[in-house]
């Protein structure tokens, strides 16, 4: 079996989203829950958060930042196309209710995890601030479907090209000082912005979820890859997570695992661009 | 008399540079001079210890006479997999161990002579058995190792309409994740999982009962009875600081990397492996050796097998110790590590503790005890922690009724029945992690019940 690419957009120059069938991960696929996926025989298997599912189309939503070989490789994949594997939903789901006010908050690419997330906390009857970020205007993604979701909603850019220039903890942080009632943060982004806004959020003592996002590959609670240290324990974040209280993870932790095939993921994608070098781009 | 005959096997020195199997099987002469030396007893005792039953004598005979073909259909009567079975079964414990020559020298060689006849099974072409005429019930099958394999080849040839499915991409569990290709080749677990879908079995991978689709939805859509085989699952840390470090792998991890996903062909595959030069392993079991064997052909120099109790209480077979101890793996002994220590969030140093043994625990050997005083340290830049592993939670977790124990395996009779009418379990996920050959067992007698079961239950 393989699992088709149903349409494609590009959201940004290296932001693409995908619309895969798979009916029966749609059909089951709750806020906060992953796929991994594998393109080709020869592929490795990568995590990636479902954005959106349609069990009525029977397709789920993937949204794919190019930043090494195979997300470069899928990234080139086109409507029609399939790709080997996808299993999932991986995961445990968010637990939706009405919190009161909730802040959303998306860095970067991780706007598109934050996104169902929201969109279900808005549904469930909160009061939905978002924040989104990005470096660049050009880098933000769904701006559009966030703002739609979010009672109130701002953005920001590191270089200030669009909404307010600076980082998303800077918007955290006036909310706060104004003495605005917070009930819910919920983060997702780089290891740095969870972690800034975690700490932002931590003397206030309001609650923070993050969306960790680990090296995996099974995805299904086999190997560990994917551990963390949450409140002084090891987590599995396929099984346990993949959100947990941003005020009990070890950061530091989590990015020094991050990097640890860094140099092999580097060759890869050197490898793999010299292949495509003269391949045509269109 | 006739000694007991030799497998060739390639040499260590070459051997460690690459993934080929270690050993190279039986041409049909030394089968043959090797079934010679069955006594054919009357009342064969190697039968008992055979966990799926095969008729060891009787095959033998076929060996003996020279008539291949009917010593593999002998087989097959009862094992499905014997390819497998003849290669990773720990024969010393168990249709060996009771082999009436074992008393007074070497036994038959039967794990050998069983890999033999399904080895020339297989260069001759696979006959596949005729199939009971179909019954109109559907079975659905959680896992596609040795239990699940072997229930759904027994059940599928009872004329049962039977699915397999398969949480990661390649059926085999932990043939194809977690038995290394030297031991194990991966075209050998192909050929026996191509046997069982020839048979009629279909396998749907991708697919995690308990995420994409539940135990009772299974139920609801009209299977008929349901076979949990889903194994072993998380791997045990040893909770000791700095376990995170980089470079400190489950062997789940750096064998799934390795089996599954060939990392040792990285970049002609896309997932990475990376092994330091000094590499330890915790642990003694089969999987420990197999993460050192694995990790001497990745390039690592210097390979330990760090384990707390002593030589005589290491589980793995013995056969693989030897292969690990030719190819330069070391044992560190009665030692235990207490913490890991790391630079640039990579692990370098292992402080440990040396152990000494009491009195036998509750699992009949002696119970290692910490040394005051005595610590001491390994360097080291990779560690891989082979320790064990927890029952998979998935199923037991999302079946309303399922009873488990306190462990996390769950409950079930000798046939596999568990506290849900219909759904039956076996292997690791009941008994926890045991051999592949226990698996089968336990596969083969639940097919028996569902196939009972089944056919009791009135039509709807």
């Amino acid at each position: 079996m393989t699992y088709k690419i149903v349409s494609k957009k590009e959201l940004a120059p290296t932001i693409k989203m995908f619309e895969m069938g798979a009916p029966v991960v749609a059909r089951k696929a709750k806020a906060g829950q992953f796929v991994i996926l594998r393109i080709k025989e020869r592929g490795e298997r990568i995590p990636l958060t479902i954005a959106d599912a349609n069990p009525e189309r029977g397709a789920i939503t993937l949204v794919v930042e190019e930043i090494g070989k195979t997300t470069k490789e899928l990234g080139r994949l086109n409507e029609g196309d399939s790709v080997l594997d996808l299993v999932g939903p991986l995961g445990n789901p968010m637990d939706i209710r009405k919190y009161g006010r909730v802040v959303c908050i998306g860095g970067g690419s991780g706007v598109a995890p934050v996104y169902p997330l929201t969109k279900a906390l808005k549904k469930a009857g909160n009061k939905v601030t978002s924040i989104i970020g990005a470096k660049t205007r050009e880098l933000l993604i769904l701006e559009g479907e966030m703002q739609e979701t979010s009672d109130e909603f701002y953005i920001t850019t590191d270089d200030g090209s669009k909404g307010h220039r600076g980082f998303v903890t800077d918007i955290l942080r006036k909310l706060l000082d104004e003495g605005k009632q917070i009930d819910l943060v919920v983060a997702v982004g780089p290891v740095p912005m969870m972690k800034a806004v975690a700490d932002t959020t931590k003397p206030n003592k309001i609650r923070t979820l993050v969306s960790l996002n680990p090296i995996m590959v099974d995805g299904m609670g086999m190997c560990g890859a994917c551990r963390v240290t949450v409140g002084e324990k090891t987590k599995f974040t396929c099984v346990d997570g993949p959100l947990f209280d941003g005020h009990l993870v070890d950061f530091d932790e989590l990015a020094a695992r991050r990097q640890l095939y860094e140099p092999e993921e580097k060759r890869a994608l050197k490898a793999y661009e010299e292949k495509i070098g003269g391949a045509d781009d269109s | 008399m006739i000694a007991r005959q030799p497998m060739l096997e390639h040499d260590p020195r070459e051997r460690i540079r690459n993934f080929d199997e270690v050993a190279l099987g039986y041409d049909a002469e030394r089968a043959v001079l090797e079934a010679e030396r069955c006594l054919q007893c009357e009342n064969p005792t190697c039968m008992k210890g055979c966990p799926v039953n095969i008729d060891i004598p009787g095959f033998i005979a076929h060996i003996k006479e020279g008539n291949f073909d009917l010593a593999i259909r002998k087989i097959k009567e009862k094992n499905h997999l014997p390819a497998i079975c003849g290669r990773v079964c720990p024969v010393k414990d168990q249709c060996e161990k009771f082999c009436v020559l074992a008393k007074k020298g070497e036994p038959v060689a039967i794990g050998n002579l069983e890999r033999f006849a399904s080895d020339y099974e297989w260069k001759k072409g696979v006959e596949i058995p005729r199939k009971a005429e179909a019954s109109g019930k559907r079975v659905a099958i959680a896992g596609s190792g040795p239990a699940g394999l072997t229930a759904a080849a027994d059940l599928v040839k009872l004329g049962h309409e039977v699915t397999i499915f398969e949480a990661l991409h390649v059926p085999g569990g932990v043939l194809t994740y977690g038995i290394p290709e030297f031991r194990l080749p991966k075209k050998v677990v192909e050929r026996e999982v191509e046997y069982i879908k020839r048979l009629g079995v279909d396998i749907r991978t991708d697919m995690v009962i308990g995420r994409t689709i539940t135990a009772d939805e299974l139920l609801r859509q009209g299977f008929d009875a349901i076979f949990v085989g889903t194994g072993a699952g998380p791997p045990q840390f040893l909770g000791v600081p700095g376990e995170n470090l980089g470079l400190v792998y489950s062997a789940n991890e750096f064998l799934t990397r390795v089996n599954l996903m060939q990392a040792y062909e990285f970049p002609e595959y896309d997932t990475p492996i990376k092994v330091g030069k000094k590499v330890a392993v915790i642990g003694a079991g089969n999987v420990a050796f197999d993460a050192a064997r694995t990790a001497l052909r990745l390039g690592a120099r210097d390979v330990s097998i760090v384990y707390r109790r002593s030589e005589e209480e290491i589980p793995a077979r013995i056969e693989e110790v030897h292969h690990a101890e030719e190819e330069g793996v070391k044992l560190r002994l009665l030692t235990l590590p207490t913490r890991m220590l790391g630079e640039g969030g990579l692990v370098r140093r292992m402080e440990c503790i040396k152990m000494s043994l009491g009195k036998p625990d509750e699992s009949g050997r002696r119970r290692p005890i910490p040394v005051k005083g005595s610590e001491f340290y390994i360097d080291t830049d990779t560690v891989i922690v082979a320790i064990g592993r927890k029952p998979n939670p998935l199923i037991q977790q999302t079946t309303e009724g399922l009873k488990t124990t306190s462990w996390g395996t769950i409950v079930a009779d000798d046939f596999g029945q568990t506290s849900r009418s219909g759904i039956f379990a076996g292997g690791d996920v009941v008994t926890g992690e045991a051999t592949v050959i226990e698996a089968m067992g336990a596969g083969k007698r639940a097919a028996e019940a569902i196939d009972r079961f089944i056919k009791q239950r009135k039509k709807h």
